[in-house]
C-alpha cells in the first residue's frame, strides 16, 4: 500500500496553511475556554430584598438563616413594598422577601402564618433555581420552629424524613466539570468533518485529484492518506482539550485513559466518515465548510445532550439524536471521565457509536471509491 | 504481438461515450504510432477531453475498443495508468507546496524512491528551468515555470506515452515555444506525445492530426496530407482595401466554396479554375474595392479545417 506521498503532503500542507491550523488545533483550545468559563449555568449570589414588616427578632433570625449560604445574600432591606418592583426590574434583586407583621407571634404561639417570596422569573433556570433554594430554606426553618414549638411543650419528634444528599462524581455541581468532557464531542466532530471535507473537495477544485485519478494510486490508497493526517491531528487536540480542561477547570479523567482514546478513535472515523461523505457531495469548499459545519455543529450542540437534556425534548428529535454519534460518545466520555467507569457499564453505548462510524466510513468509502475510480 | 503492432502507441476502434442523450464521442477509430506527436484538434466541446479521459482510464467508454501501450484500458485501467503520463491545463500543482516537495509528491505517487528519484528530480527541475528556485513556493511561479513544472511531473516516472489535454492555454507565447521544444525533444527521445490543443500554428507542429467536430473524427492525417486534400481547390490570400466587404461579396457566389479574414488579407477558397483569379479582381474592382495583392497559397490548417466543419454540417443537414 502506497500511503506515504500522500500523508506526507497533506502534513506538509497542513502546515503551511493556517486556516487548517486553526480549525484543527486553535479553534478546540478556544471553544473550551469560551464555553467552558461563558457558559456557566451555576447559580450563585442571588440578591435578596427583604421587607421586614414585623422587625422582630424573629424575623431577623428567620432572615439569616435563609441568606446565610453562598447562594441567596441579603442585599437590600427595604421599608415597604412599593420598592420592590424597580430591584426587580432593574435586575438589582432577583429574589423578593415580605415577612408580615405578626411573624414573631405566630412562631411564639405555633402559628402558621404566610411569608411572600417573588423571583424574577425572566430566566427560567435560574428562577426555579432560586424559588428551590428558597423554598428549602423555608421548609428548612419551619420544621426547626415546629420541633422548637413541640419540645417546649412537652412533646419530642423527629422530622420524619431527613434529606441529606450526597452528589456522585461532581459534588460541587460546577457546570465545567459536566461541560467539558461534553466539549469533547462538538470540538472533536466539528474539526474533522470540516478539515476532511475540505481537504478533498480542495483537490477536486484544483484539478490534481483528477490528476491522482490518472496515476497508479489505487482509491482506498487516496482515502486512507488524506484521513490518516487528520486522524493523527484529531488525537493531537483531543489530548490538548484533556490537559486544558485538567489545568483550567480541574477536570481529571477518573477512569482509563485506554477506554477513553478508544472511544475518541471511533468517534473520530465518525466523523472522518462524515466529512469524506460530504466532500463527494459539495461542488466546492464554500459549499463542504457549510455543510460541514450544519451537519456536524448543530446536531453536536442541540441534539447530543450536552447541554440540553435529550429526555425534555420533543420524540422526533430524541429520534434525530439517537442516530447521530455524537450521544453515544458524551455518555461514554463523561462516563469515563466524571465517574471513572470501565468499559462494562457503556459497552450499548460503545456498540451503537461502532455502528454509527462503521455506516459512515462504507458509506463515504462507497460513494468516494466511485468518483475516484470513474 | 506482430512488429506492426509494436509501433503502434495508441489504437482507437469505433470509440464512443454518451451522456444520457448526448453523444459526446461517435464511433471515432485512429492509431497512434509509437514515437510520434499526434495532435488531436477541435473546438471546444468537440469530444477532445472526452477521448483523452477514456484513453486515460478516467471515463469508461459506452462501446468500441481502446489500447494504450498494447492495454485494454476498459479492461485493465490500473495498468495503463502505470504506463503514461497526464497532463491538464490545469497543471494540477500543489501551490501550497515547494517545487522541490511538489516533485518528491508526484515521484512517490508513482514509486519512485532513492537515487532514482533525486536523479529525476535534478532533471525536471533543470527541464523546467528552476534550477535555484527548488524551494519557492509554486504558487509564486509564473504560468510558464508551473506549466513546465507541472511537464516535469507528469514524467518523473518516464512514460513511454504522455497525455497532454490543452497543454498551453493561459501561457505566454514564449513559454509555448519552450514547450513544444520540450514535447519535439520527448518524441525525438521515443515518447509518444498525444497532445489535445485548438491552437492552429500548434497544430502545425504535429506528425498526425486528428480533427473532431462534434463528436465524429472529420479527418486524419499530416498536416501536409491535409491542405493537399484540398486539392481541387485553390486558395488565394487576397489584400484589398476593405476585406471585410470583399468577403461579404463573396460569400454568396455558388463558385466560392470558403471564405476567411486574416488580419488586411482575406482567404478565398474556389474550385481550381486557371480563370478564377480574374473573376476575383473584377469583382473588386466593381466594387471600388483597390486590389493590392492576389496569391495563390497552399492553404492553411485553418482553412482546411474550416472547411471540414462546414462540409459535415452539409452532410448533418442533408441526413436531416
Amino acid at each position: 500500500m502506497n500511503l506515504a506521498p500522500i500523508v506526507r503532503k497533506e502534513f506538509r500542507q497542513i502546515s503551511r496553511d493556517r486556516r487548517a491550523l486553526g480549525i484543527l488545533v486553535f479553534l478546540p483550545g478556544l471553544l473550551l475556554v469560551l464555553v467552558g468559563y461563558a457558559l456557566n449555568f451555576d447559580v450563585k449570589n442571588l440578591s435578596v430584598a427583604v421587607v421586614d414588616e414585623d422587625r422582630s427578632p424573629e424575623s431577623r433570625h428567620f432572615v439569616q438563616s435563609l441568606t446565610g449560604s453562598e447562594y441567596l445574600v441579603h442585599k437590600w432591606s427595604l421599608d415597604d413594598r412599593s420598592g420592590i418592583d424597580r430591584l426587580l426590574e432593574e435586575g438589582e434583586a432577583q429574589v423578593a422577601l415580605v415577612i408580615p407583621r405578626g411573624f414573631a407571634h405566630a412562631m411564639i404561639e405555633g402559628k402558621s402564618i404566610q411569608v411572600q417570596v417573588i423571583v424574577d422569573g425572566a430566566n427560567a433556570n435560574t428562577a426555579a433555581i432560586a424559588a428551590g433554594y428558597v423554598a428549602l430554606g423555608i421548609q428548612d426553618y419551619s420544621s426547626r420552629v415546629l420541633a422548637q414549638w413541640l419540645e417546649r411543650h412537652g412533646a419530642h419528634i423527629l422530622v420524619p424524613i431527613d434529606i441529606r444528599p450526597r452528589l456522585l462524581f461532581n459534588p460541587e455541581l460546577k457546570t465545567a466539570k459536566y461541560l467539558v468532557p461534553g466539549l469533547f464531542g462538538l470540538i472533536l466532530m466539528l474539526s474533522t468533518v470540516i478539515s476532511t471535507s475540505l481537504s478533498v473537495v480542495r483537490e477536486k477544485e484544483l484539478g490534481t485529484m483528477e490528476q491522482l485519478k490518472t496515476s497508479p494510486l489505487k482509491a482506498y490508497e487516496i482515502i486512507i492518506g488524506k484521513a490518516v493526517p487528520y486522524l493523527g491531528i484529531a488525537l493531537l487536540a483531543a489530548t490538548l482539550i484533556l490537559v486544558l480542561g485538567w489545568l483550567m477547570f480541574d477536570v481529571s479523567v477518573r477512569g482509563s485513559l485506554l477506554v477513553l482514546y478508544v472511544a475518541i478513535f471511533i468517534f473520530l472515523l465518525a466523523g472522518l466518515g462524515q466529512g469524506l461523505v460530504i466532500s463527494s457531495v459539495a461542488k466546492n469548499q464554500q459549499i463542504a465548510f457549510f455543510i460541514s459545519v450544519f451537519s456536524s455543529l448543530l446536531p453536536a450542540f442541540l441534539l447530543s445532550g450536552f447541554v440540553f437534556p435529550l429526555s425534555s425534548m420533543p420524540m422526533i428529535l430524541q429520534v434525530i439524536a439517537n442516530i447521530l454519534p455524537t450521544k453515544y460518545f458524551l455518555v461514554i466520555v463523561r462516563a469515563v471521565i466524571l465517574k471513572g467507569v470501565g468499559i462494562g457499564p457503556v459497552w450499548d453505548q460503545f456498540l451503537a457509536l461502532s455502528l454509527f462510524s462503521a455506516f459512515a466510513i462504507g458509506l463515504s468509502s462507497i460513494r468516494l471509491h466511485r468518483e475516484l475510480s470513474s | 504481438m506482430t512488429t506492426q503492432d509494436k509501433d503502434i502507441a495508441v489504437t482507437v476502434e469505433g470509440l464512443t461515450r454518451t451522456f444520457g442523450e448526448f453523444t459526446a464521442v461517435d464511433d471515432i477509430s485512429f492509431r497512434v504510432k509509437r514515437g510520434e506527436v499526434f495532435g488531436f484538434l477541435g473546438p471546444n466541446g468537440a469530444g477532445k477531453s472526452t477521448t483523452i479521459r477514456m484513453l486515460c482510464g478516467l471515463l469508461a467508454p459506452t462501446a468500441g475498443v481502446a489500447t494504450v501501450g498494447g492495454i485494454d484500458v476498459m479492461r485493465d485501467p490500473d495498468s495503463v495508468k502505470a504506463n503514461i503520463g497526464y497532463m491538464s491545463q490545469r497543471f494540477s500543482l500543489y501551490e501550497d507546496l515547494t517545487v522541490s516537495q511538489n516533485i518528491d509528491f508526484y515521484g512517490g505517487v508513482y514509486g519512485l524512491e532513492g537515487e532514482r528519484l533525486k536523479e529525476r528530480r535534478a532533471w525536471a527541475v533543470r527541464m523546467a528551468g528552476l534550477v535555484g528556485k527548488e524551494n519557492e513556493l509554486t504558487g509564486a511561479l509564473s504560468g510558464g515555470w508551473k506549466q513546465r513544472l507541472a511537464l516535469g511531473c507528469a514524467i518523473l516516472h518516464e512514460p513511454p506515452i504522455l497525455f497532454l489535454d490543452e497543454p498551453t492555454g493561459g501561457v505566454d507565447p514564449v513559454s509555448r515555444r519552450r514547450f513544444w521544444d520540450l514535447i519535439y525533444d520527448l518524441s525525438n527521445g521515443g515518447t509518444t506525445v498525444f497532445v489535445t490543443t485548438h491552437y492552429m500554428d500548434e497544430a502545425e507542429h504535429c506528425n498526425t492530426i486528428g480533427f473532431i467536430y462534434a463528436g465524429r473524427l472529420v479527418a486524419l492525417g499530416s498536416p501536409t496530407e491535409l491542405k493537399q486534400g484540398l486539392s481541387s481547390m485553390t486558395t488565394y490570400e487576397v489584400k484589398c482595401a476593405r476585406p471585410l466587404d470583399a468577403v461579404d461579396a463573396f460569400q454568396e457566389l455558388p463558385w466560392v466554396k470558403e471564405t476567411s479574414i486574416f488580419g488586411h488579407a482575406f482567404h478565398v477558397t474556389v474550385s481550381s479554375d486557371p480563370s478564377a483569379v480574374g473573376s476575383i479582381r473584377d469583382i473588386l474592382m466593381n466594387d471600388k474595392n483597390e486590389v493590392e495583392a492576389i496569391e495563390e497559397i497552399l492553404p492553411s490548417l485553418e482553412d482546411v479545417f474550416i472547411h471540414l466543419i462546414s462540409e459535415e454540417d452539409r452532410r448533418k443537414a442533408k441526413a436531416a
